[in-house]
């Protein structure tokens, strides 16, 4: 029988514990299969976030840190210092990202830290239930802004990569979509690039990846992954805002 | 062996670096500033790292990230950045990560003010951050103890893998002194935990979360009993005179050294006077207290703030003999001043 997919070797067998549906699994999957195939595993260090991907240290079949809410590109600040051999990814969520750790990444990206930064947006904080994140659409209904988000009570999204991509520490920064086969293709060739970034110590990348909440968003997936393309997609679009050349 | 004159912050900064400590992540703060940039300008010669951090925040979790890879790692700051340490402190502690961590204090609460304080004795002894648990603490009385100090520090944080305070007064970061430099200890220490990279072996996990009700006792039990480890080996004190004692005073840090002249003084007058410094701030050195309260008639705690360490004492006396206390924040007590105080507590009923 000739085998045609299989679990990639950066990922343990460990099951997930996402709801149905939802999208960090397919984000596991492509990061592990880049680090398979630029064979990478063994000299990897992942950082987690606090939010849904908390037990990320649980899948990723390599050394793994969890981090303090918002903190990972510090920590991974201090590992690359120190190991600049390691290749460092942190994996975090909007909440993780854009609010609590906004010093965090701003500053890690302006230094230029060689490090490649695995960004989940899916607009919502979905471990606690629901919440409004930096990155809530506008009118977006969420347990905290009940009333759909309003410019005058909770201000803009904020659009991450565009903002990091000012910076000119980032030497990498794209946004891309896990919403159809076509784009997660997209997003793992973006995701390597990344690596290789890394790898070719060209400095600090982020890929932003638009990702969906069925759950949180009250949508069954399908729906979920229609609503990625038809809301979020407009306001955050796809590409690359900075590709620095040598 | 070399001596040199030095400057406290400088002496502990030389220490880190005898001490092989080749990373340094941190924010500046006065009368801490001194300790970043002697390791600014020291560190890239060495090949080490030196990072200044956006923020205190940051500069602990500069720290986790070093020491996760099992690098001898120091941050210094004082009193507001040792409080937005806290967080990372509490999961270095969890994460059972090696680490020293140096406050050379000032007043507060709040922004206070840049005169030198112990006032951060219960947050550096408490723990400080959430969760249950515990740092060693350190106090260095001279310039010579923050050289020494540095390098047991990051001894210790090895040998217990658990995160190390250096407490010093401003005063001591500032003042110079001639001290012996120390040579390295060369202990070999274990660190196969460390995350480098999987190569060769099973993947290393840095974690702090335990979901399972079941795991966070565990944890917080085998947490509990490193700590008792360590108090049943580790405590430290300084006595002096405490012999014959009817009234001993407990100091710590450069307040011991103030006090020690008093002693001297009070002495000369007629006064049975002893005196213990407490190295170890935690775990304290309550046994060296429980003796002298054997024989002594009254205690005396003299801090440089409004009374913190007094209940520690409190606690080990145990009621046994009435425990006074003095203290000055701001202003630092002169020896006149303490010897005054001395003869006051001594005319007191039971001492
Ligand atoms: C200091 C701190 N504040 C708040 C929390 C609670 N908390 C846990 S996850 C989370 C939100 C995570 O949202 P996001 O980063 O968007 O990730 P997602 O769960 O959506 O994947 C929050 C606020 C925490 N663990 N620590
Ligand atoms: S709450 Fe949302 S983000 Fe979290 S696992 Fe469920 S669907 Fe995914």
């Amino acid at each position: 029988m000739k085998i045609v997919a299989k679990r990639p070797e950066s990922l343990t067998e460990t099951r997930y514990h996402y709801c149905p549906g939802c999208t960090h699994g397919i984000i596991h999957r492509v990061v592990a299969e880049c680090m398979d195939e630029l064979n990478i595993r063994e000299q990897t260090i992942g950082i987690c976030p606090v939010g849904c991907a908390v037990m990320a240290y649980k899948y990723f079949n390599c050394d793994m840190i969890e981090a303090a809410h918002g903190r990972a590109p510090a920590i991974a600040t201090g590992l690359k210092r120190t190991q600049p051999d390691n290749v460092i990814f942190t994996y975090q969520g909007d909440g993780d990202l854009a609010s609590i750790g906004m010093a965090e990444i701003v500053h890690a990206s302006a230094r230029g830290e060689n490090i490649t930064v695995v960004f989940v947006n899916n607009a919502i904080y979905g471990m606690t239930g629901g919440q409004m994140a930096p990155t809530t659409l506008l009118g977006q209904v969420t347990s905290t802004s009940p009333y759909g988000r309003k410019i005058e009570q909770e201000g803009y999204p904020i659009r991450m990569a565009e903002l990091l991509a000012q910076n000119e520490g980032s030497s990498y920064i794209s946004r891309v979509a896990v919403n159809k086969p076509a784009n997660v293709a997209k997003a793992k060739k973006s995701l390597k690039k990344a690596f290789n970034n890394q790898i070719n110590k060209k400095g600090f990348s982020m890929v932003e990846i638009l990702s969906t909440c069925p759950t949180n968003w009250g949508m069954n997936p399908l729906d979920a992954l229609e609503w990625l393309e038809d809301k979020m997609i407009p306001y955050y679009p796809l590409g690359e805002f900075k590709v620095k050349e040598d | 062996m070399s001596k040199v004159l030095m400057k406290g912050n400088e002496a502990l900064g030389e220490g880190a670096l005898i001490a092989g400590c080749r990373s340094y992540f941190g924010y500046p703060i006065t009368p801490s500033s001194e300790i970043a940039e002697y390791m600014a300008k020291k560190l890239p010669k060495l090949g080490g790292a030196f990072v200044q951090a956006e923020s205190e925040v940051s500069a602990i979790n500069m720290v986790y990230g070093a020491s996760s890879a099992g690098k001898r790692v120091m941050t210094a700051s004082s009193g507001p950045g040792i409080s937005l340490k806290q967080e990372g402190i509490s999961f270095l502690a969890e994460g059972e990560l090696p680490s020293v961590i140096v406050n050379i204090s000032r007043g507060g609460p709040g922004l206070g003010g840049i005169q030198p304080a112990q006032s951060d004795y219960f947050q550096a002894t408490r723990g400080g951050g959430h969760g249950d648990y515990h740092i060693m603490v350190l106090a260095p009385a001279s310039v010579q103890d923050m050289m020494d100090f540095a390098i047991e520090g990051f001894e210790l944080a090895d040998r217990y893998r658990i995160p190390v305070m250096l407490m010093a007064e401003g005063t001591l970061g500032q003042m110079m002194e001639p001290i012996i430099v120390r040579e390295p200890v060369t202990d070999f220490y274990d660190k196969s935990w460390a995350t480098t990279g999987c190569k060769g072996r099973e993947p290393n996990i840095i974690n702090t979360l335990h979901l399972p009700q079941d795991e966070i006792e565990n944890r917080n039990i085998y947490l509990a009993n490193k700590y008792k480890e360590i108090k049943a080996n580790e405590k430290r004190a300084e006595t002096f005179m405490t012999e014959d004692a009817e009234l001993v005073v407990v100091a710590f840090g450069l307040m011991f050294r103030i006090v020690k002249r008093a002693v001297i003084e009070a002495r000369k007058q007629g006064v049975k006077v002893g005196l213990i410094r407490p190295i170890t701030l935690w775990p304290f050195p309550d046994e060296h207290i429980k003796k002298a309260a054997e024989t002594a008639k009254r205690f005396l705690s003299i801090e440089i703030s409004m009374g913190q360490m007094v209940e520690d004492i409190r606690l080990a006396v145990n009621g046994k003999v009435p425990v006074d206390f003095y203290g000055r924040i701001g202003m630092t007590p002169n020896p006149e001043e303490i010897t005054q105080q001395l003869l006051l507590v001594a005319e007191k009923e039971g001492a």
